[in-house]
């Protein structure tokens, strides 16, 4: 019953909770940011991670470091943080830590199945792929020649077979169609998200709506961005936004007949949460959208730690942690192509 | 007692010896009902706080310590309350002045056990609380156990009218 989660969500999950917040403590402050910035080598990035939380996961790697390889060992501390909550938690809390990496695994989905249609190695894709989107027989994806085979033979078994309903074609798979499918993926697993924490009710229905209803919104804006140009009808546009949200139903009408980018924003700007992000760009300009976008889903996930007592603390976690080593990556990057003056253009503080 | 058989004649034909039984009864078992309600509540997020913070245990324990005080409260007045149970000879139990007795007894243990049940929560909601804010930021914890302290007197004050309610119990005297 809403309102009364603090008499009984302790029995299962209160342990979990203040774990989670535990973890919430670690994430990297503005302070820490601002020593990574003015590192001048890789070297100087693994030494101040290895004063942070990250310590364990850097300090033995050999002193030629990639970019990639400190990416992976942030995600790999990610990982193993998701897999001790994993092995605690118990109905609903573990389906509901499932269904935040189906996302990933429909990355990877896409990702394979890309790279096959590009002829590149599947090991070599296997190891690109998020690890918290694996599953068993994700290696068999590269045999699939259309949709229907990808589905007959590998997703049929994996929590992603509900979703491919609404997508399966035998057409061929091409660089469109992959695009179109893994939007009609997301599409479906946002909605199917939706309603598991409608169905739970009470403050964690209330938090996950305002969360995944800003999702829903953000890729329904880039999906409008991503195609103005290409070959994709404003019809098969509009089937690609998800079924709730606050841009529902009135928003992706006027966002399926725009044609440029004032467009797109004259729509936002109906929407008071919407307008004051567009109103950070100037006109005509896109690239900052996303950092925008960031900053407003950064600035959303850390409210969600305010209240105690419902499951959003999780997910809230899990994008917090994607959002820094976003950041970490792109830190990373700057330094070691000496872009240093570009470093800021895209890190999101989050505390 | 007459024949009739309304409600009212229901109630006054039960012995005051049940209604002072249960009343015992519910003071005891329900403060303990909010007494580990409470310790539940703030152990779960007490242990997984710590591991990040371990300083945080010592002085955490101090939630557990009132939810504790509730159910000690519960007894308290559940030993007073049976020493207020008298035996009257058969012709007096349900004479006014032993249904009387009987029901301010009941009436005791009902006040003392609600009210510890619903203090016995509040604590243990707050120490929950307190343990995740003192695993954040340490200078909150002084702060929150104000809050801890105000919702402790509520069980006081429960345990204050019942063992006043439960004094003027009086049973009637032997018939001469």
């Amino acid at each position: 019953m809403y309102g009364f989660e603090a008499l009984t969500f302790n029995i299962n999950d209160g342990y979990l909770e203040a774990i989670v917040r535990g973890y919430r403590s670690g994430l990297l402050t503005a302070a820490d940011y601002n020593n990574l910035c003015q590192c001048e080598t890789l070297d100087d990035i693994k030494m101040h991670l290895t004063a942070t939380e990250y310590g364990p996961y850097l300090q033995n790697e050999p002193s030629p470091l990639h970019t990639t390889t400190i990416v992976e060992k942030c995600t790999l501390k990610l990982v193993e943080e998701y897999k001790h909550m994993m092995c605690q938690a118990t109905e609903p809390l573990s389906k509901f830590l499932e269904y935040i990496t189906y996302g990933h695994m429909i990355d990877n989905v896409v990702l394979i199945v890309t790279g096959t249609l590009h002829e590149r190695d599947v090991h070599e894709l296997l190891e690109k792929c998020h690890p918290l989107g694996m599953f068993d027989s994700i290696a068999s994806l590269a045999v699939a020649q259309n949709m229907r085979e990808l589905y007959r033979l590998v997703l049929v078994d994996t929590p992603l077979a509900p979703y491919f309903s609404e997508c399966i074609t035998s057409e061929d798979l091409d660089d469109m169609n992959i695009e179109i499918m893994r939007n009609t993926l997301y599409k479906a697993y946002l909605e199917d998200f939706y309603k598991f924490c409608e169905k739970l009710g009470g403050a964690t229905a209330e938090i996950m709506r305002d969360l995944l209803a800003f999702e829903a919104d953000r890729r329904a804006v880039n999906i409008t961005i991503n195609s103005i140009g290409t070959e994709l009808t404003r019809d098969d546009r509009k089937k690609l936004y998800s079924n709730f949200g606050l841009l529902y139903p009135y928003g992706h009408e006027e966002l399926a007949v725009c044609e440029d980018i004032d467009q797109v924003r004259g729509a936002m700007e109906k929407y008071p949460p919407y307008q004051s992000i567009f109103a950070k760009l100037s006109y005509g300009e896109s690239q900052m959208l996303d950092k925008a976008f960031y900053e407003e889903e950064v600035k959303r996930l850390c409210l969600a730690f305010e209240q105690q007592f419902h499951y959003g603390v999780f997910f809230a976690y899990m994008r917090l942690r994607e959002q820094e080593i976003r950041n970490l990556m792109w830190i990373s990057e700057c330094v070691a192509q000496n872009q240093k003056t570009r470093v800021h253009d895209s890190v999101v503080f989050i505390f | 007692m007459t024949g009739s058989s309304s409600w009212s004649q229901a109630l006054v034909q039960i012995s005051p010896y049940t209604f002072a039984a249960i009343g015992i009864a519910i003071s005891i078992g329900v403060s303990v009902l909010g007494a580990a309600w409470g310790i539940y509540i703030t152990g779960s997020s007490l242990i997984g706080a710590a591991i990040k913070a371990p300083r945080i245990t010592s002085k955490n324990l101090i939630s557990v310590i009132f939810c504790e005080a509730v159910a000690i409260y519960g007894v308290i007045v559940a030993i007073i309350l049976q020493t207020k149970l008298e035996s009257v000879p058969s012709s007096l139990i349900y004479a006014p002045e032993s249904l009387r007795a009987g029901y301010a007894i009941f009436a005791s243990g009902i006040i003392v056990g609600f009210a510890n049940l619903v203090c016995g929560i509040c604590v243990g909601v707050i120490g929950s609380s307190c343990a995740l804010s003192d695993a954040q930021n340490s200078s909150l914890f002084v702060k929150i156990l104000v809050i801890e302290i105000f919702g402790s007197a509520l069980g006081l004050f429960g345990v204050i009218v019942g063992i006043i309610m439960s004094s003027q119990a009086s049973w009637p005297a032997k018939a001469a």
